[in-house]
């Protein structure tokens, strides 16, 4: 357990299966007697058999989850769902909040697979909350980790996908992956198209089984558990009328992302 | 095999081959059901909707287990109005019948959920009396035969589309609770849905589903599904859709020789995906010309020779 921000913490525990998943995937976390719910895996240690996630503190699960201590029993399922395609030449990745912990996985398996030249875009509210800004740093290089933040206490003030447009506007990309609010990756996705670029999101639904069956994450004539979490610009630009704009609630009825 | 040889009529439906999508599985919207029919199957269930909008239960509601999943999911449904422009978008892009699945706490809510869906555009309805995980509906109204006749002949006097009752395997005996649906007025039987179940988790000492209970579905389930289809057929004429751990063609084929006229899949979506439906039905195709039969039909119910 690490403390990483003052509302995210990043937990790793033993499991086997987990401990093989690739960047993009996503494990289904149990709390005993609370709740069980999705989370996308920041990284894994294959050796010691470990995985960790990333957690940042919303609502009844993630405090319980944030409240327990080290030996204290979890359950989990997964890992789930496709993986970011790693990608050759030069490369953007465009993390909001939490949303940025998938990707320093992503960074490093890109490092350490196809070696393409990484860029990278962070947003966050405030200076706290840009997780593993100096993880990336050291990954990427630090001339090439660029941050955003809404009350401009480091980086720009700006928000994550604006600071990306402007990236893209005078660097030319192989391919760009994004994580993040919804609004965010929606916009980051419309600034690929402008740009011609190839681009995955890595999207977020309410998720039960997890597993492709029961239809609570669906998006379009996708399950976001099965066929996604990572979509690509194709795949995205099939769903313009609901990716970014309306999401399932728990009866199944539509809602603003 | 021509095309035509797998055609089943269904009370008045009439399937272009026998496999069709069970209710609980996606089935929320029209895009989902369409990537299920692209997948082959003959007809589609929807989800299970009722009056009112529902949320269901907290997770965990699934659980893996040998050769099966417990759910327990608690009847998640934005509610017949909302629904209703699902039946619709649905009806507009499938070429396949569409069956709604309707749940109620009374024999007056089943109805005015069935006539909605109805006027919304479902080709039939399917009564879930067999839900085990949701109190005062579902398995509790189909595991009582005067009470499960009250509700088929509340529905049957409301609308006029096919009527089908989903049972439960949770029960005594399931052709009785069959024979009371038909009396009532049933036009098919779907049997079974999932078996009651639960499972604990050791360390904790916990049950993992929060709703404790849930239903058990997929191959672990197959061999009792198959004795209820076998018991139902004995005891009825009305046709049955045989449903619980179908995921080959030799298990459809089971199902259809113990008198099933038609079989559901859910379960097996999860490890062969839609395209499930298309192998299902190459695999019954090839059996019956290999065994020499015309029509899917006729093999309906050929265990009982014996």
């Amino acid at each position: 357990m690490e403390a990483v921000s003052p509302t995210v913490k990043a937990f790793t525990f033993k499991d086997k299966r987990c401990a093989k998943a690739k960047p993009g995937q996503f494990l289904m976390l149990w709390i005993p007697g609370v709740d069980e719910i999705p989370l996308s895996i920041l990284d894994v240690d294959r050796e010691r058999a470990t995985v960790s996630v990333a957690v940042k503190r919303v609502g009844d699960a993630t405090s319980a989850l944030h409240n327990m201590k080290a030996g204290d029993h979890i359950g989990v399922r997964g890992p789930f769902g496709n993986t970011f395609t790693l990608k050759k030449g030069k490369v953007l990745l465009v993390g909001g909040g939490v949303g940025i912990a998938p990707l320093t996985f992503l960074a490093r398996e890109l490092a350490t697979k196809t070696a393409p030249k990484i860029f990278v875009v962070l947003g966050a509210k405030t200076r706290e909350e840009l997780i593993f800004l100096d993880r990336l740093k050291k990954l990427c290089g630090e001339e090439n980790v660029l941050a955003a933040t809404e009350d401009g206490s480091y980086g720009v003030k700006a928000l994550a996908s604006t600071l990306a447009e402007s990236v893209m506007a005078r660097e030319k990309f192989d391919a760009i992956y994004t994580c993040g609010p919804e609004p965010m990756t929606r916009a980051v996705l419309d600034c690929a198209e402008k740009f011609g670029v190839y681009a995955e999101a890595s999207l977020e639904r309410l998720m039960r089984c997890a597993i492709g069956l029961c239809g609570s994450c669906v998006l379009g004539c996708y399950r976001v558990c099965r066929d996604g979490p990572i979509f690509n610009i194709d795949q995205l630009k099939t769903v313009k009328s609901e990716f970014g704009v309306w999401k399932r609630d728990f009866d199944g009825k539509r809602i603003p992302v | 095999m021509g095309n035509e040889g797998l055609r089943v009529d269904l009370a008045g439906l009439s399937l272009k081959n026998p496999t069709m999508l069970a209710s609980g599985i996606l089935g929320y919207s029209a895009e989902t059901l369409k990537s299920i029919v692209d997948g082959g199957a003959g007809a589609v269930v929807t989800k299970s909707v009722g009056l009112k909008p529902r949320s269901g239960y907290a997770n965990p509601t699934v659980v893996q287990a040998s050769c099966g999943l417990i759910n327990a999911m608690g009847l998640p449904n934005p509610g017949i109005d909302e629904f209703a422009k699902d039946i619709r978008g649905a009806k507009a892009v499938l070429k396949v019948p569409l069956i709604v699945s309707v749940y109620g706490f009374s024999a007056e809510e089943y109805a005015a959920v069935a006539k909605k869906a109805v006027l919304a555009g479902a080709d039939a309805v399917e009564l879930n009396v067999s839900c085990p995980h949701v109190k005062e509906t579902g398995a509790e109204i189909g595991q009582n035969p005067k009470i499960l006749a009250e509700v088929v002949s509340k529905v049957k006097g409301t609308v006029d589309k096919p009527v089908f009752v989903k049972l439960s395997p949770n029960v005594v005996d399931v052709a009785e609770i069959a024979e009371s649906a038909v009396l009532a007025g049933a036009d098919a039987i779907t049997a079974i849905n999932t078996v009651k179940a639960m499972a604990i988790d050791i360390e904790t000492a916990k049950p993992i589903l929060s709703n404790k209970r849930g239903g058990l579905s997929g191959p672990a389930i197959k061999p009792i599904a198959v004795r209820c289809v076998y018991d139902i057929y004995e005891r009825v004429k009305a046709p049955i859709i045989g449903c619980g751990g179908i995921t080959s063609w030799q298990d459809a084929l089971e199902f259809m020789l113990a008198g099933a006229s038609a079989i559901q899949i859910g379960t097996a979506i999860a490890l062969k995906g839609p395209r499930v439906f298309r192998s299902v039905v190459r695999g019954i195709s090839a059996y019956l010309k290999r065994k020499g039969f015309r029509s899917v039909k006729e093999i309906v119910g050929l265990a009982h020779r014996c």
